[in-house]
């Protein structure tokens, strides 16, 4: 029997009720307002004595002492199932699109998937396969994904726990038919249907194995790829003031990247940039495939104006869904903009607990709960021997745009690459404005990457990658010198050292993301113009004076930079190569 | 109705800005009166309960209420009363008229809108439009000030504030953007507005015509503060009734969102909450976001456009209301004082408008976006120039001619007293460019130069 409850406290979206029964820490409860028909969704976050804390996802206003609460038994869920891709949910799975009215009305539940819909099933498991939680018993095709339906992953993990009693033959199956029976060697039989629910806040771990990451997931933009790369199954994240293009950024990258699932979690952000992804998606084409962008997408959207306890949830959310497709063998990137306003929403409820506060008020385990979060992403191995991987993007706004705030700090602790946004190329129209110095990728470090980097991309590539940064660190040195001692203070060799650095900030660094070229370059095409800026700056010219030495590296720039708009291999491509070859040969003959 | 309410006439606990009393039946967000000493009756809202002790906010100060004051529920949030009567009039921040006469609160006492009016009464802050109902906002605010329209165009739909230091003419500025945007609607929420700044804005309203227009809710310094909190949701509401109901396009203007938010640390504060950065709430984002975020362009053909004001200290926009206040617009718009040619212009480099690629170039003319990165490229070429010159340095031929080609363009695109249709900006930046440079100097597209240098 389900646990009652009675309002007996109201402080903003967070109610006391007294509950007459067992309660658990995150289970979800329900408050049914008085004299209305709708239910409104929470979730408990504290308990004293017979009292329980919950947060309300919606508005608490008109609610009163003594409104009736039942609670459900259960954690924050999401439903998995075929039919999740191409979808625009808030932060609770509750699919907007099938919301009437023009606003979302308190207690708005819509269904997160189709369950009349029939999929096209297709069997892959037999009578007699021993399998456990995450098992691959059939499949079908949504979109372009196979898309695996499972052993719920709620059940057993050891290998070989149940027997499959039965699979369905190939056929139309709505998600709610039983389409497999198994065994546990209790002899109990379990019906498997195509859906299933998965307590978001819980890291799905239905998995052999989880390596070090081992691979580089392409993202088309040459500051991260090249310079910085993001491993497949690794985490990254993008801190920047208001104004520096995190979002440009990140939706070039959910454009570009190759992957097989993209989740995109708005969270907290300006409700016009999901409109921007509801307008565009759709009719973009990914390059790759040759589908549209929409049918690998989903929209998490918990808007800045939504509740703010849902944003919460909207990570989860989205982090949930990303590990149900990680176990169909899937690639998938999960980028959420932005994880500061879901800090935000705990420091206001920690605030409302009146918890002991840490550091700018944020809650004392704001570090833990950050990096517990990032961990969930990751390459896994599964039983069967496939892999898949969830990889995370996040974005980070700090106050002030000062990167020693809490958020910052706690999840440069937890995420792998650091991908700094910095005010000064913002201002100075150097988009993307990834700091070339501050910023990092750890994966650069690892053996396997350097390895994979190496065999995929040519010898030695690692290091010519630190050639490059090291060139550029050398070049702002110089600059601070010329700044200081003036354009004749000091020797040619310097200013040469500035142009060799502002040629990779130009050529390489920067990139146009309105450009239909330019804004995604994939990595054969980084490789060779890489190398040819490498080329030039391994070089040693000799310049009669500094204005010389401006004028070669400007011309040389603006060549590159027409390469970089030109279609890849076309002739005017290959005509500014020629230029080029033909520029820095005469320059070094002299 | 009154009648049957209960009355309450123990008041356990009195703040500056709270009540605490014992009640039933009570919900939350509701609103109460209490009647002070001198028998008028103030304005509450309940913002905690905790069994049957209820806290109050009193909006408009304590002063005056004693343990012993008759605190009366209204039985529901505050509510503005909506119709096409609100057009044209001048209302409080409870949404009661305030013009001449001295009309005082609606019917029932509070939360009115129009007396005698047969609208109906909506709650406001209500819920939020559902983002996959939105359309891309794609229609041009033309404001005639070049600052603006060439270099940060608005578009219907878009939330904006100007960041601004107190000395700064805000307020004439958006006064005339207001007239002259082709809005259906004007909608002015001031708070903590001077009474100098109140009559300037019915004046020029009153003089452009316009009254029937506009609908201004508003408290000003005379007012208590706490009863600011109310101004922006009251706005929005009769925005959205316009908008929605009406289809029509509503231009709302909120100034001075800092006072706004100093309300709310107010209030924070007497509720013994844990301050955190400028001590500001730790829910401000999340309070300013609601605001903001009922900018909306609407599949009817309906919009709310904010143009707000948030005033800054010191120039400091990493202080955390304009640093949120940042991250939850689409740009901001920064005025300077120009000491070469003694004008206010828009800031050609801080200011930006987040949503003007959605129609630069595509609802004005095709060389807009190029003209105005053109013109502002060499307008920072300008500012090295002078930096070059305060240095002692020795300055080039195209060194002066930025110099001049910056006073020009100063004085007649960037100033605010510039009254101008976008086209008419466009030439006058090409008449600009080729004054002072070449056709190589300026980094057009051949194309265009082409099309529209002229020689």
């Amino acid at each position: 029997m389900k646990t009652k409850g009675r309002v007996n406290g109201i402080i903003s979206n967070i109610l006391i009720v007294k509950a007459d029964g067992p309660v658990g820490q995150n289970e979800i409860c329900h408050v049914f307002p008085t004299g209305e028909e709708v239910k409104l969704m929470a979730e408990v976050i504290k308990v004293v004595g017979d009292q329980a804390y919950v947060q309300v996802f919606d508005s608490t206003r008109g609610l009163k002492i003594g409104d009736r609460v039942e609670f459900e038994g259960h954690m924050l869920e999401v439903t998995l199932a075929p039919g999740l891709l191409s979808r625009n949910y808030d932060g609770l799975q509750n699919d907007l699109e099938k919301m009437e009215s023009l606003f979302i009305a308190r207690g708005s539940i819509t269904e997160p998937v189709d369950f009349e819909k029939k999929w096209p099933f297709k069997p892959l498991a037999k009578a007699g396969d021993r399998v456990s939680a995450a098992a691959w018993l059939g499949e079908v095709q949504e979109q372009w994904i196979a898309h695996k339906i499972m052993v719920p992953f709620t059940m057993r993990m050891e290998a070989g726990t149940y027997t499959v009693k039965s699979v369905a033959a190939a056929g139309e199956y709505k998600v709610t038919d039983t389409i497999a029976v198994i065994t546990d060697t209790d002899g109990k039989d379990h019906d498997i249907t195509m859906v299933q629910k998965w307590p978001v806040k819980q890291a799905v771990r239905a998995y052999a194995e989880k390596p070090r990451p081992s691979r580089v997931m392409e993202t088309g933009v040459r500051a991260i790829d090249t310079f910085n790369p993001l491993a497949e199954g690794g985490t990254g994240f993008i801190p920047g003031p208001f104004g520096a293009g995190k979002t440009v950024l990140q939706h070039a990258i959910s454009k570009q990247a190759e992957a097989d699932v993209i989740i995109m979690v708005a969270c907290g952000e300006r409700a016009n940039e999901v409109v921007e992804i509801f307008t565009e998606f759709p009719e973009l084409v990914d390059p790759r495939t040759g589908h549209k962008l929409m049918e690998r997408t989903i929209i998490i959207c918990n808007t800045s104006n939504m509740p703010v306890a849902a944003r919460e949830a909207s990570v989860y959310t989205g982090m949930a869904i990303g590990e149900y497709y990680r176990a169909m063998g899937l690639k998938v990137l999960i980028m959420a903009d932005s994880t500061s306003r879901w800090a935000q929403a705990l420091r206001e409820m920690s605030n409302r607990l009146e918890e002991l506060p840490g550091q700018d008020a944020f809650p004392m385990d704001l570090s833990a709960i950050i990096s517990n979060f990032y961990s969930r992403a990751g390459l896994v191995k599964l039983y069967n021997g496939e892999t898949g991987s969830v990889t995370f993007l996040g974005t980070v706004s700090p106050a002030g745009g000062n990167l020693k705030e809490p958020v910052t700090e706690s999840t440069k602790k937890a995420a792998r690459c650091f991908y700094a946004l910095s005010q000064g190329r913002a201002d100075s129209k150097r988009y993307p404005a990834i700091d070339p110095l501050d910023s990092y990728s750890k994966y650069l470090e690892y053996p396997e990457i350097e390895t994979y980097l190496n065999e995929h991309i040519e010898d030695n590539w690692v290091r010519r990658v630190y050639e490059g940064k090291t060139l550029v660190q050398r070049g702002k040195e110089a600059n601070d010198q010329i700044n200081i001692l003036g354009d004749d203070g000091v020797p040619v060799e310097y200013h040469q050292r500035f142009w060799k650095s502002e040629l990779i900030d130009f050529v390489i660094l920067q990139q146009d993301a309105f450009d239909s070229i330019d804004a995604n370059c994939p990595m054969e095409r980084q490789k060779m113009m890489y190398n040819m800026v490498l080329d030039v700056c391994t070089r040693e010219f000799t310049f009669d004076d500094f204005e010389v030495c401006g004028t070669f590296f400007k011309t040389l720039i603006n060549l590159f930079r027409q390469m970089n708009y030109a279609e890849w291999q076309s002739d005017k491509f290959s005509s500014y190569k020629q230029q080029i070859e033909e520029t820095v040969q005469a320059q070094a003959s002299k | 109705m009154k009648a049957f309410q209960k009355v309450y006439t123990r008041i356990d606990n009195i703040t500056k800005a709270t009540i605490v009393l014992r009640a039933d039946e009570v919900g939350n967000d509701e609103l109460a009166t209490v009647r002070d000493d001198k028998g008028s009756e103030k304005l509450a809202q309940v913002v905690k309960i905790m069994g049957d002790s209820v806290t109050l906010q009193v909006f408009a100060g304590t002063e005056g209420i004693a343990t012993d004051s008759e605190v009366t529920f209204l039985g529901h949030a505050p509510r503005l009363r909506v119709s096409d009567d609100l057009s044209g009039r001048f209302f409080n921040a409870y949404g009661d008229p305030i013009e001449e006469g001295g009309k005082n609160m609606a019917a029932d006492g509070m939360g009115g809108g129009p007396d005698g009016g047969d609208g109906e009464e909506r709650e406001i802050g209500g819920p939020t439009v559902n983002p996959f109902r939105r359309l891309q906002p794609s229609e041009l605010i033309a404001t005639g000030i070049a600052g603006i329209d060439l270099n940060n165009t608005i578009v219907s739909g878009q939330k904006i504030p100007f960041f601004a230091d107190p000395d700064q003419p805000y307020n004439a500025v958006m006064a005339n953007v207001a007239l002259r945007a082709k809005a259906d609607k004007i909608i002015l929420g001031g708070m903590g507005l001077s009474n100098d700044d109140f009559l300037y804005f019915k004046h020029v309203f009153e003089n452009a015509g316009a009254l029937d227009r506009i609908v201004s809710f508003v408290n000003t310094t005379e007012n208590p503060p706490v009863e600011r909190l109310l101004v922006p949701d009251m706005a929005l509401t009769a925005a959205e009734y316009f908008a929605v109901d009406k289809g029509q396009k509503v231009l709302v203007l909120l100034t001075d969102m800092t006072l706004y938010a100093d309300a709310l640390a107010i209030v924070s504060n007497r509720m013994d909450q844990i301050p955190s950065k400028d001590s500001m709430p730790g829910s401000l984002y999340s309070d300013l976001a609601k605001i903001y975020e009922k900018a909306v362009q609407l599949p009817n053909g309906g919009s709310i456009t904010i143009i707000a004001v948030t005033t800054l200290s010191g120039g400091d926009i990493t202080h955390a209301i304009p640093d949120n206040t940042g991250y939850i617009t689409e740009g901001q718009l920064f005025l300077r004082n120009d000491s070469d040619t003694g004008k206010v212009i828009v800031d050609p480099f801080r200011s930006l408008s987040r949503l003007k690629q959605l129609v630069i170039g595509k609802k004005t003319r095709e060389d807009h976006p190029q003209i105005m990165n053109a013109c502002v490229r060499l307008y920072a070429d300008a500012a090295n120039a002078k930096t070059k010159l305060e240095n002692g340095f020795d300055l080039s031929d195209y060194d002066e001619r930025t110099l001049k080609f910056a006073y020009d363009y100063s004085e007649k695109l960037l100033s605010i007293d510039v009254n101008i249709d976008i086209t008419e900006m466009l030439d006058t930046a090409w008449t600009l460019l080729a004054k002072y440079f070449s056709k190589e100097e300026v980094g057009i597209k051949a194309e265009l130069i082409d099309k529209y240098w002229q020689s």
